[in-house]
């Protein structure tokens, strides 16, 4: 049933795809989250400009698929003009913009949930916007949105597997790969399913854990 | 600027609209070094509207406020431009407020939340603003409640956090909102207990509150705010006793009224 012998030969390769697959997320990921706040404040921006351009961020990169989003940032850029981005670029690009959105969403209503009381205590004890931001806004929306968070985190790092379009050797691509050479189509595509799983039970475990610490002080 | 004969906190004819509805009505105010005032009036009477104002917390749209002799909050007046930021912090920097819904930072313990402008504003280092923040947490009588976090305090401790928090900063002039309303009664006192204190130690503060016993007892001042005036200015004991003002009077009365369920008691046979 399970060849034995072609999955361990299998396994390095696999190994390293795992390293791509994790590296282009967690970048992409960490982009998001900038991208996130950001956009979140501009949707929550007393200015109407910044509200607008928000919103149409939202509306650009929640709206067209990744994978069209992906085709376009590595195809059809450089052929107005800008310079050609290696396939890993792409990835984190593509992977930075779509998440960015949907944090971005999350965080709106994070940053919502917080009594405006607690911003004009920090206003009045002289704590400028950016440090409001990043010392009383963001660490406690944050606590109240890692569910969702959590849920995004997850749903990227499997969007991630499309990737494999713009070339980028990830797990994805690797058990296409291997399936082709070795016929073993459902054993490589149960293997490839188990190290998603290996990424991202972790990831809600630790999701969990952090939810229960930080519940303790919030 | 500094001179006693100076008010610390001047109002002159301050307006403020919410729309077409005028809440401030051209209230004038003048306050002291070291005088306590108290604001009272029914809800809707804009008390609340003219302490956040004196915060600039509500932009008021006609008259001057100033603190210290300095504009609060306009760069000018005719026409109203808003002055900066850093204009306006640094009018600001010599209040500090306390809120009826204390608004500690809850992911932050209670010495944190003393501490954080300390470093983030004053510029001081950790292990400065954390001696600071103690000794603020010991005066208000949480010494011991320095590592627990808002959810983890009564009200009345948190609301005596949030007083200690608005001191570090060592404004020269305090202003609470309602700073016991939102507390269950037995909590009031030792909040009551603690901006006392602080009357009596020489600090200025002009008190939003219903705690007319508070009022009659701290204030060197009480006000009477009535539609958007302050209609009825004064020593408690002119206020509380002598009031001649019919509204004040109907005030009062409701007042007393509610604290007074005992004398129905007693004189319903058991």
């Amino acid at each position: 049933m399970f060849d034995w012998p072609t999955f361990l030969e299998s396994l390095p390769l696999m190994a390293q795809a795992l390293v791509v697959t994790l590296q282009t997320s967690l970048v992409g990921l960490a982009f998001g989250f900038v991208i996130g706040i950001a956009v979140a404040s501009m949707r929550l921006s007393p200015t109407p400009l910044l509200r607008r351009l928000g919103g149409a961020y939202i509306f650009v990169f929640r709206g067209v698929p990744l994978l069209v989003q992906l085709l376009f940032i590595y195809y059809l850029l450089p052929r107005i003009g800008l310079p050609n981005i290696p396939p890993i670029g792409a990835a984190i690009i593509g992977l930075a913009l779509a998440s960015g959105a949907y944090i971005a969403e999350i965080f709106r209503g994070g940053f919502l949930a917080i009594p405006h009381g607690q911003l004009e205590a920090a206003n009045l004890l002289g704590l400028s916007p950016w440090q409001t931001l990043t010392r009383i806004k963001v660490p406690q929306a944050i606590r109240l949105t890692l569910p969702a968070l959590v849920n995004e985190m997850i749903l990227l790092i499997k969007a991630s597997s499309l990737v494999s379009v713009v070339g980028l050797a990830d797990l994805t691509r690797v058990a296409q790969n291997l399936a082709a050479s070795n016929y073993l189509f459902l054993q490589t595509y149960l293997v490839l399913a188990l190290f998603y799983c290996l990424i991202n039970i972790p990831l809600a475990g630790l999701g969990s854990l952090l939810e229960r610490r930080l519940g303790r002080s919030a | 600027m500094n001179d006693v004969t100076t008010p610390i906190l001047t109002l002159r004819n301050v307006g403020k609209r919410f729309g077409t509805n005028q809440v401030l009505k051209g209230v004038d105010l003048d306050v002291q070094r070291s005088e306590v005032v108290c604001l009272i009036g029914p809800s809707g009477s804009g008390k609340s509207t003219l302490l956040r104002s004196m915060a600039f917390l509500e932009e008021y749209d006609e008259g001057e406020i100033h603190i210290n002799g300095q504009l609060l909050g306009w760069q000018s007046i005719s026409p109203r431009r808003r002055a900066s930021r850093s204009r306006l912090n640094q009018v600001r920097s010599s209040l500090g407020m306390v809120f009826q819904q204390f608004n500690l930072w809850p992911h932050m313990s209670a010495l944190g939340n003393v501490c954080e402008a300390l470093v983030r504003v004053k510029g001081l280092t950790r292990s400065d603003a954390e001696r600071k923040g103690r000794a603020m947490l010991d005066k208000v009588g949480l010494a011991e409640k320095a590592d627990a976090f808002p959810a983890q305090l009564s009200g009345g401790q948190q609301q005596r956090v949030a007083i200690a928090r608005a001191l570090a900063m060592e404004p020269s002039l305090m202003l609470f909102d309602e700073p016991t309303s939102a507390l269950d009664p037995e909590l009031v006192g030792e909040v009551l207990q603690v901006m006392k204190q602080l009357a009596a130690d020489g600090m200025t503060m002009v008190v939003v509150t219903h705690e007319m016993g508070f009022a009659a007892q701290v204030a060197d001042t009480v006000a009477f705010l009535d539609g958007g005036h302050i209609v009825a200015k004064g020593a408690p004991r002119d206020i509380f006793h002598d009031t001649e003002h019919p509204r004040l009077q109907q005030f009062l009365q409701n007042y007393l009224d509610r604290n007074a369920f005992w004398q129905d008691l007693k004189e319903t046979p058991a």
